[in-house]
């Protein structure tokens, strides 16, 4: 059996923390909890685990400012962003800070058992809230193109993308396009990528709302 | 305070330094925020006295204003040094006039001055919260009691009863002389009153500030109370697990549109907001989760009005007849056409042997989509889910 992936979770309400602590700990070796950003910081140092299961909203800072300053000594270690808030702006922000996923507190624990792996693989995980907002935000008539390369979405990732947005999981897209799984995960990787790198109005936007940049 | 101090000097207004002081600290203070020597400050108030006093007033004017760097003392003391202040002030706007020749008599100065002296004493005597009341300023009734009308009454009593029997003294000379007094007498209440305004303003928007914040957490606390908490008294008491499931999506929807929601413009409803309270009612109807993923936005007209009824009977028969753990629910609004897709993971069905209820659902589905150009398309297995796609052109205006 292969060494299990080590996980970190990041909650600021214990009983929360606790459940996905209890969900996650059959598959993954939990290296470390915290309930603060400071805490996180330390802690996730220290451990250095493969996966960290962080809450978006936190007070001082919330998960972004943890991804900021763990990437900054870190940057191999990987984030999966939970969040009870389906606001496009949070989503956005705490994707575009660096987080390779984003889902909704109400996802079936087998769900996030199975974002956390691909996460640690290095795909992306899209919830479907959030492929609908990355298409609302790479829309074709929605603002200025200034760099087609990352400000734009190809057809086939939108494709991809619509798919996800109607519930489809990476398999079921695959049979659908008849891609390989490995295609569809590259897709999805490339438009992670995009939605860190452009600075598409949308983007910028949402995320300066709220002062967020 | 302090941090005027640790921070370095800030010209954004005047202090008084309390160690480097010969009188009221304002030389020393002054010298601080312009980094000069306090004495060359201290040298120039004096040349500038000896121009009909100028000096005097201007020291007194900023000896009122400047609170005092390194301690907190000066709000307490602030009711007699305000007296004193307007004391000089006054003494130094007449000796100014004096100087300058626009003079009248010194038998109707005085009195004038102790009249608006007077009713400074009455401002400064109150307290910043009764001044507030008389300002109007506070939520409280515009009067603060009989006591403090009392006060205010005297107060304006004694500025235009003097400025009355001034005129009525020097009935006979002219107009000119006459409105003299009554210039110099608004001037005196203008520059008593001119502090305490600075320092109202700043008070009474920071109050509002915190009024505000006040009436938002009870709110919040009111809000939270009514769904939240009594969600969980629900959850201990209510036997079913799908009660409990339903009750919380319930509630976990109403705070999210609390929350993050747009208000509705009435006579104007949008596609998100028709699809998003259709999916709620069925959710709570067939108890499944119903999950809504939006691209773009529409306002409803005919057309899409079919379009939501439409989405809403392809959720209800995924509700009623798939078993499925969750319906997903996706519509993208396009220039050219809305495309909406309801997707479950039911038992789903062979096309090739539809039983007769579902037959006469998609049809009913599609025959009104047809009547606006639109088609409806089912797919389906046994054991993998059914998906309706339901698309509309959009008309070109």
């Amino acid at each position: 059996m292969t060494e299990a992936i080590t996980v970190f979770v990041v909650d600021d309400h214990r009983l929360f923390l606790s459940g996905v602590e209890n969900e996650l700990g059959a598959e993954f070796e939990i290296v470390g909890t915290a309930d603060d950003v400071d805490e996180a910081i330390a802690g996730i140092r220290q451990a250095r685990p493969d996966v960290v299961v962080l809450d978006v909203h936190m007070p001082g800072g919330g998960g972004r400012s943890v991804i900021e300053a763990v990437h900054a000594t870190d940057p191999g270690i990987r984030f999966l962003a939970l969040s009870v808030s389906d606001a496009p702006e949070d989503v956005i922000a705490i994707v575009r800070q660096g987080a390779r996923g984003y889902v909704t507190k109400s996802i079936a624990p087998a769900e996030l058992a199975e974002a956390v792996r691909r996460v640690h693989e290095g795909d992306a995980v899209f919830s479907p809230r959030l492929a609908g907002f990355v298409l609302d935000a790479f829309s074709l008539d929605g603002g200025a193109v200034e760099d087609p390369e990352l400000d734009q979405l190809s057809q086939r990732e939108r494709e991809v993308l619509r798919l996800l947005a109607r519930g489809y999981r990476y398999k079921e897209i695959a049979r659908q396009l008849t891609i390989s799984i490995k295609t569809v995960e590259s897709h999805v990787s490339s438009v992670l990528r995009k939605l860190q790198l452009s600075n598409r109005h949308e983007l910028s936007r949402w995320a300066s709302d709220r002062r967020l940049l | 305070m302090a941090s005027i101090v640790d921070g370095g000097p800030s010209l954004r207004r005047p202090v008084r330094s309390t160690h480097n002081r010969v009188l009221g600290g304002v030389a020393g203070g002054l010298g601080y925020q312009l980094r000069l020597d306090p004495v060359l400050i201290r040298v120039a108030f004096v040349v500038l006295s000896l121009g009909a006093g100028a000096g005097i007033l201007l020291y007194a004017l900023l000896w009122a204003v400047s609170p005092e760097v390194e301690d907190g003392l000066v709000e307490a003391r602030a009711g007699t040094r305000q007296i004193a202040a307007v004391a000089c002030v006054t003494a130094g706007s007449l000796m100014l006039l004096r100087a300058a020749g626009w003079w009248w008599s010194d038998a109707l100065a005085w009195p004038l001055g102790a009249a608006a002296l007077g009713s400074t004493f009455v401002w400064a005597r109150s307290g910043e919260d009764e001044r507030m009341r008389w300002m109007g300023l506070t939520s409280g009734s515009l009067f603060g009691g009989p006591a403090s009308i009392a006060r205010m009454l005297i107060g304006v009593g004694l500025v235009v009863g003097g400025t009355v029997a001034l005129l009525n003294r020097y009935s006979t000379v002219s107009l000119r002389e006459g409105a003299v007094p009554i210039v110099v007498a608004v001037v005196g209440l203008l520059l008593a009153l001119g502090p305490w305004v600075l320092r109202l303003t700043r008070q009474v928007s920071e109050e509002r500030a915190e009024r505000i914040r006040s009436e938002e957490r009870s709110n919040v606390a009111a809000h939270l109370h009514d769904s939240v908490l009594q969600t969980l008294a629900m959850i201990q008491r209510t036997g079913s697990h799908q009660d409990v499931l339903t009750l919380a999506r319930r509630q976990e929807r109403e705070l999210r549109t609390w929350l993050y929601g747009k208000p509705a413009v009435p006579g104007e409803e949008t596609v998100r907001a028709a699809i998003e309270r259709v999916a709620a009612r069925l959710e709570d109807l067939h108890r499944i989760p119903v999950e809504v993923v939006i691209v773009g936005d529409a306002n409803v007209d005919e057309p899409v009005g079919a379009l939501v009824q439409a989405v809403g009977e392809a959720i209800n028969n995924a509700g009623l007849h798939s078993h499925s753990p969750a319906i997903s629910v996706f519509i993208e609004v396009e220039p050219e056409a809305i495309t909406a897709f309801v997707r479950d993971e039911g038992k789903g069905f062979d096309p090739e042997s539809v039983p007769d209820d579902r037959r006469g659902i998609a049809d009913s589905i599609v025959g009104r989509m047809a009547r606006f150009g639109g088609t409806v398309g089912v797919t389906s297995q046994v054991g993998a889910g059914t998906e309706v796609k339901i698309a509309l052109p959009r008309q070109k205006r």
